[in-house]
């Protein structure tokens, strides 16, 4: 499903280059359980963007699907993002004027969805993470855990091919955090292709596939049957 | 994404900051309001000078003494002939055309006017019972010039409104008998107050017969000759027959300009539009200033808003549809100041023409029109390059920032 060949990411940092991603060869098949660890700034968030089209790889190729996306426009990019991919962050970047509700439709009026038909999808998926009677509450009123699962919420209610997690759990006490990974292992188990990027061992060995990244490469890879 | 929606979510964004909306509402309602106010105004003193001019009578001819021509003065200072006078004569033969209803000799002077113990200087006007159709005049009491032959010097005079007041002040005076220069009159009637008409106030001066007035001044040229035609479209025919009676009259030479109203209210039209245009000009400055206003606002919204612009990119939102939300905010601004402007503005207009009734303000449409489309410009012109900022952004660096 993903198949990522010699991709390179060079930063230009004043005169200095770095080479957050080296030579990356990797193929993930659809419905994989991966997890990306590695210290800080070992390039496993690059990798991550790059995978989820938010930033270009400077060299090499990149299939989704079989298709070639690094050679696609930014319009292109935007579309692929917004019907294949999802993503969810360390601190949930949840828009703050808007209520748990109306930040789940937004990928769908992004994607031109009618109000009633946004209305409903966006509010069942609330009730299946148990927020039901959150939906018009904002952000702030929400607990970390609550917020987390609101931006889960936002990240598959277009139904995505694949879910990129970065530090997912990062921000969230220990039972919130189990929370949220249970309801990731949940849609992991419906199918969705999951790629979890974290520090927290215990998080990353649920994996069935776990990347190990060192100044910008693949260390290892070992799986886990 | 739907227009809808683009709408929506802008008007949130902006509910969201509503000092700052407030104040942007502001600064573009008074550059709109300036707009409408200052248009209203020229135009409100166009229209006053027009209707000033058609009170006299848009279908007017004015006849002058001499002919203004460049280097036609040579053949007339080698023969040593200056233009001829205009006489009454000339008067009652130019009223012989077919294409004329009225004709009013006209001799202006001025002389000292007065009755017992008051006494003040004032214009005199001598012409005939022609003058008061031709001039749309109207009487307060008594009776306007003596119709007849206006070669006839009748000692009678009709006063000024204000004149009267401050020669007789309560006390009656019609058929009274007052003295212009050396000669004395009788006041036959009073002219109804007009005010100001073309910087001759009817109210300050005294009507006598134009024969008697070229007694008075020891004078027997006409400073002009008033004709009405018989209608609008006989305008250019009647200036053409009077052309040709004076001169035939002075032995086939034309030493007379001839104007009509028409030619004369058109120029004036022109000149006030202009300034209208000019001053509407002026005001649109503050408009632009309204638009940088804006600019700068969305710039500050664009950087206070990178998280959510990363976030808007990572839920798969195109560079364009980024461009298009913070243009519909830009346009929703001006929208709403351009509105608040315009009924700033109205209700200006209003308190100007209750404070001048005189005046008949009230922006003309054009004005509203272009007010409203230059706020809508300028706050889109300038949203712009904070758009194109916005939608440039790069969403890992915007989702990294806290």
């Amino acid at each position: 499903m993903i198949s990522l060949a010699g991709l390179e990411r060079i930063f230009q940092v004043g005169d200095q280059q770095v080479r957050a991603l080296r030579d990356i060869n990797l193929e993930i098949a659809a419905g994989e359980y991966l997890s990306i660890m590695g210290p800080s700034g070992s390039g496993k968030s690059t990798l991550l963007n790059v995978i989820g089209l938010l930033d270009r790889a400077s060299r090499g190729l990149y299939r989704l699907d079989g298709r070639d996306v690094t050679a696609l426009s930014d319009e292109e990019q935007a579309q692929v993002r917004r019907e294949k991919i999802g993503f969810i962050f360390q601190f949930f970047h949840l828009v703050p004027r808007l209520t748990a509700l109306e930040n789940v439709e937004l990928p769908m009026v992004l994607a031109g969805i009618a109000a009633t038909e946004r209305r409903s999808r966006a509010g069942n998926l609330l009730q299946n993470y148990g927020l039901a009677n959150r939906a018009h509450h904002r952000p702030d009123q929400l607990s970390g855990g609550q917020r987390q699962r609101v931006a889960i919420a936002r990240a598959t209610v277009m139904k995505p091919a694949v879910l990129l997690a970065d530090e997912p759990t990062g921000n969230l006490d220990r039972t919130s955090g189990t929370e949220v990974v249970e309801i990731l292992e949940h849609l992991h188990e419906q199918g969705v292709t999951l790629l979890v990027v974290t520090h927290d061992p215990a998080l990353g060995n649920r994996a069935h596939r776990r990347l190990r990244m060192v100044d910008g490469a693949i260390e290892s890879d070992t799986q886990t049957a | 994404m739907r227009v809808a929606d683009v709408a929506g979510f802008a008007w949130a964004s902006l509910k969201g900051t509503r000092t700052r909306t407030l104040l942007m509402v502001l600064a573009m309602a008074i550059g709109v309001a300036a707009v409408v106010i200052l248009t209203s105004l020229g135009d409100g003193a166009r229209q006053y000078v027009v209707a000033q001019f058609s009170s006299l009578g848009t279908h007017l001819v004015i006849v002058f003494p001499g002919k203004t021509e460049t280097g036609g003065g040579f053949a007339n200072t080698l023969v040593g002939r200056s233009p001829r006078d205009l006489t009454i004569d000339d008067a009652l033969a130019v009223s012989r055309s077919r294409y004329v209803t009225h004709v009013a000799p006209l001799s202006v002077g001025s002389a000292l006017l007065s009755f017992g113990r008051r006494s003040r200087e004032v214009p005199v006007l001598g012409s005939t019972a022609a003058l008061l159709e031709v001039r749309k005049m109207a009487l307060a009491q008594g009776s306007f010039l003596p119709p007849g032959d206006a070669r006839n010097a009748v000692p009678v005079c009709v006063l000024g409104w204000k004149v009267r007041e401050e020669l007789f002040g309560a006390s009656p005076a019609l058929g009274q008998s007052v003295r212009i220069g050396d000669r004395r009159f009788r006041v036959i009637g009073i002219l109804a107050t007009q005010g100001q008409s073309l910087g001759f106030n009817t109210d300050e001066f005294v009507v006598i017969p134009v024969a008697s007035a070229q007694q008075l001044f020891n004078s027997f040229s006409l400073l002009r000759i008033l004709v009405e035609a018989k209608g609008r479209e006989m305008v250019e025919k009647a200036r053409a027959d009077v052309i040709e009676i004076i001169k035939s009259r002075h032995e086939g030479e034309e030493d007379v300009t001839v104007v009509t109203q028409d030619a004369v209210l058109a120029t004036f039209d022109r000149i006030l539009r202009t300034l209208t245009l000019a001053v509407a000009g002026i005001a649109a400055i503050s408009l632009a200033v309204a638009g940088i206003l804006i600019m700068n606002v969305m710039l500050i919204s664009v950087s206070q808003r990178t998280r959510e612009i990363g976030l808007l990119k990572a839920l798969g939102a195109a560079p364009g549809q980024i461009r298009n939300l913070f243009f519909a905010e830009a346009a929703m601004l001006s929208l709403i100041g351009a509105i608040a402007g315009l009924l700033l503005g109205e209700a200006g207009s209003l308190l100007i023409s209750r404070v001048y009734p005189a005046l008949p303000a009230g922006a003309p449409l054009w004005a509203v029109a272009a007010a409203l489309g230059t706020a809508l410009v300028t706050g889109i012109g300038f949203s712009v390059m904070p758009a194109r900022r916005a939608a440039r952004l790069d969403p890992v660096a915007s989702l990294a920032r806290r």
